[in-house]
């Protein structure tokens, strides 16, 4: 299994429409998955670099969206990181009303994860490239 | 059981408007691009009114009114302001069912709890600050003989609060008396799957507060509130939501030098030694009721108990009747009088506690009782409703380390006291805890270990005024429902006074 291959996080199609949608009117992207309460355990979507990441975080993808010409960002605090890191992670998009200050909202939808186990050989291709 | 009519019936306490604006300078003003949003009831997931889709300019405009109202209002005495925060406590106990209607009505909890919880917290809370302002001090220091330091407390001026939506009108009181009772003048964002219950407070109490002292624009996050978090126009920012907010919050206060409150939820343990069960008596029937906190308010409490810690001695026979506990909570109409658990506040909250509910599955935790959406049929069918869930697995596994803020509860046994201390600990968060033993030695020592700001002992989710309320680590930074809070609202002046008519000697 290449390194190419594998990624710790993915898009379903739904999710890189909106994307394109939010793009076509903001710009390059970028998530940070939040924790805690109300909306937490969300990711949040915000204008590349509205969100200042720095060494408490890690990138855990820059995800290719078709027809957009900068790949969208996936952050994750650390020690976040630390907790998850044993699941891939997928953003899709549900109906839905608000969130924090990410920029889908007013939309009338919500980015939210979904989630499932990293099989055994991902984890060893993933952990190698760290 | 009885049935309180909902807005709409026949016999209703309150009835919604069809369009809420924003609240500025003390009448409602339309948003200035012109957008509303339908605001539906959790309860059956239908449309019941519009809400205006603030921005920068309606928050310019909300700035301007609490900065025009905020000198008068800080001068006021603290007398006259906590007279008017006893009048609305006063307005708002005469009109408790129809606050709690309003409440249970937008956010899908069971009326019970907005009557028996919400409201009367509220109405207490507002009567805590008008007392603890009254009782407030100054203070000086004798710094020597001719010299005194006299420290004077004085309003921030015009504070910005963005209020969460699982206790709409309790939280938002929580942060609104304090700063009313320090003297600023507040522009107020509602979390936008709850806007409109506190216009039908303000309908209550407006005729009591100086316009511009409180001035509420609704809106999404990014379109309304981050305009205003990040105002260089206001001079402290509180929020209540979750951690990437809570850090985009500082990062905008940082640019302007202005001071946050954060509370940011967490993942609290709820730990039950072995002599919780030496006995089968009320205080063993009170512990599972603890156990069982953790489906109030449908699990949406930044506190919610959502990782039980069961000592092994009686790990089997305390979950077996924690289980029972759990089958004997009434999931209906949140209108019921009888109904313990009624619908989420919102459809993706609905959707994120079911990616939980398969991810915890997925990663090996056994489902015990509960698991999936309830489908109450009828009219509720369009509601979001989710069976009360039983999980039993480690702490490593996602579901006992991300607060799900559904009525989910994660299960695990602990050996000794000192893993109960390490499990407890062993989280991102440090908002809340529960230890229930019949020691009091335990008790003492477990509650001073576990690193949270709130260590409920032999009971659970009570929210006195007078209790200081907030988080260790990711959980946040500042305290509510306590009279330190007036500290966060406030600034100190010190005049350092000179009595003697000698020079120093320098010049």
């Amino acid at each position: 299994m290449s390194a190419d291959a594998v990624s710790r996080v993915a898009v379903t199609a739904a999710a890189e429409a909106v994307l394109r949608k939010l793009h076509a009117v903001n710009g390059p992207l970028m998530f940070h998955q939040s924790g805690g309460c109300c909306d937490g355990s969300s990711p949040m979507c915000y204008v590349e670099g509205e969100f200042r990441t720095g060494a408490s975080d890690v990138l855990l993808a820059s995800l290719p969206i078709a027809e957009v010409p900068e790949p969208v960002t996936f952050w994750m605090s650390k020690d976040q990181f630390e907790r998850w890191r044993h699941t891939h992670l997928t953003v899709d998009v549900v109906p839905g009303r608000g969130g924090g200050f990410s920029l889908e909202a007013p939309e009338g939808v919500r980015f939210l994860i979904r989630s499932r186990l990293l099989t055994p050989e991902e984890t060893k291709v993933l952990d190698s490239s760290e | 059981m009885a049935r309180i009519a909902a807005p709409g019936e026949s016999g209703a306490k309150m009835n919604y408007q069809s369009r809420y604006d924003h609240w500025i300078g003390g009448e409602f003003v339309p948003p200035v691009r012109g957008q509303y949003f339908e605001n539906p009831t959790p309860v059956t997931g239908q449309n019941f009114c519009e809400i205006a889709r603030g921005t920068a300019e309606d928050v310019e405009a909300a700035l301007d009114a609490a900065h025009a109202a905020a000198p008068a209002w800080g001068r006021t005495s603290a007398g006259d302001r906590a007279n008017i925060l006893n009048r609305i406590a006063d307005r708002m106990e005469q009109n408790l069912e129809a606050l709690a209607v309003a409440e249970s009505w937008e956010n899908g909890k069971p009326i019970r709890e907005s009557m028996a919880a919400d409201i009367p917290l509220a109405i207490d809370h507002f009567r805590y600050f008008a007392g603890a302002i009254r009782a407030q001090e100054g203070a000086l220091s004798e710094i020597d003989e001719d010299t005194v330091a006299y420290h004077f407390h004085e309003p921030l001026g015009v504070v910005a609060q963005i209020i969460p939506w699982n206790f709409p009108i309790l939280m938002a009181t929580w942060k609104l008396a304090p700063a009313l009772a320090a003297g600023n003048a507040v522009v107020i964002k509602p979390a936008e799957q709850t806007p409109a219950s506190i216009h039908f407070w303000m309908s209550l109490v407006a005729d009591l507060l100086p316009p511009g002292v409180v001035n509420i624009v609704n809106g999404f996050g990014v379109e309304a509130g981050k305009p205003l978090a990040s105002s260089a126009r206001v001079a402290k920012v509180a929020f209540t939501g979750e951690t990437t907010t809570g850090r985009l919050i500082m990062q905008y206060a940082s640019e302007n030098i202005k001071p946050v409150t954060l509370e940011l939820g967490g993942k609290s343990p709820n730990i039950f030694f072995d002599d919780v069960s030496s006995a089968r008596d009320d205080f063993l029937d009170k512990a599972l009721e603890g156990f069982t906190m953790f489906a109030l308010n449908q699990g949406e409490v930044c506190t919610c108990p959502s990782r039980a810690l069961i000592q092994e001695g009686h790990y089997s026979e305390f979950l077996d009747a924690a289980v029972d506990r759990t089958r004997a909570i009434v999931q209906g109409h949140p209108f019921d009088t009888d109904t313990m658990i009624g619908a989420q506040a919102s459809n993706d909250q609905l959707e994120k506690i079911l990616s939980y509910l398969d991810i915890g599955q997925q990663e090996g935790a056994k489902i015990l009782i509960g698991g999936s959406r309830a489908d109450l049929g009828g009219e509720l069918a369009g509601g979001y409703y989710v069976e009360p869930t039983i999980f039993e697995g480690n702490n490593s596994m996602r579901i006992f380390q991300e607060e799900i803020f559904g009525p989910v509860v994660s299960v695990a046994p602990f050996g000794t006291f000192d893993d109960a201390i390490r499990i407890a600990n062993d989280t991102l968060y440090g908002l809340g805890a529960g230890v229930w033993t019949r020691d009091s030695s335990t008790a003492y020592r477990a509650g001073r270990a576990i690193q949270a700001g709130r260590v409920w002992t032999n009971c659970y989710h009570a929210y006195p005024a007078h209790a200081a309320f907030g988080g260790y680590k990711g959980s946040g930074i500042g305290r509510e429902n306590h009279k330190m809070m007036l500290d966060h609202y406030q600034q100190t002046k010190n005049l350092l006074v000179s009595y003697s008519p000698r020079k120093l000697g320098f010049f």
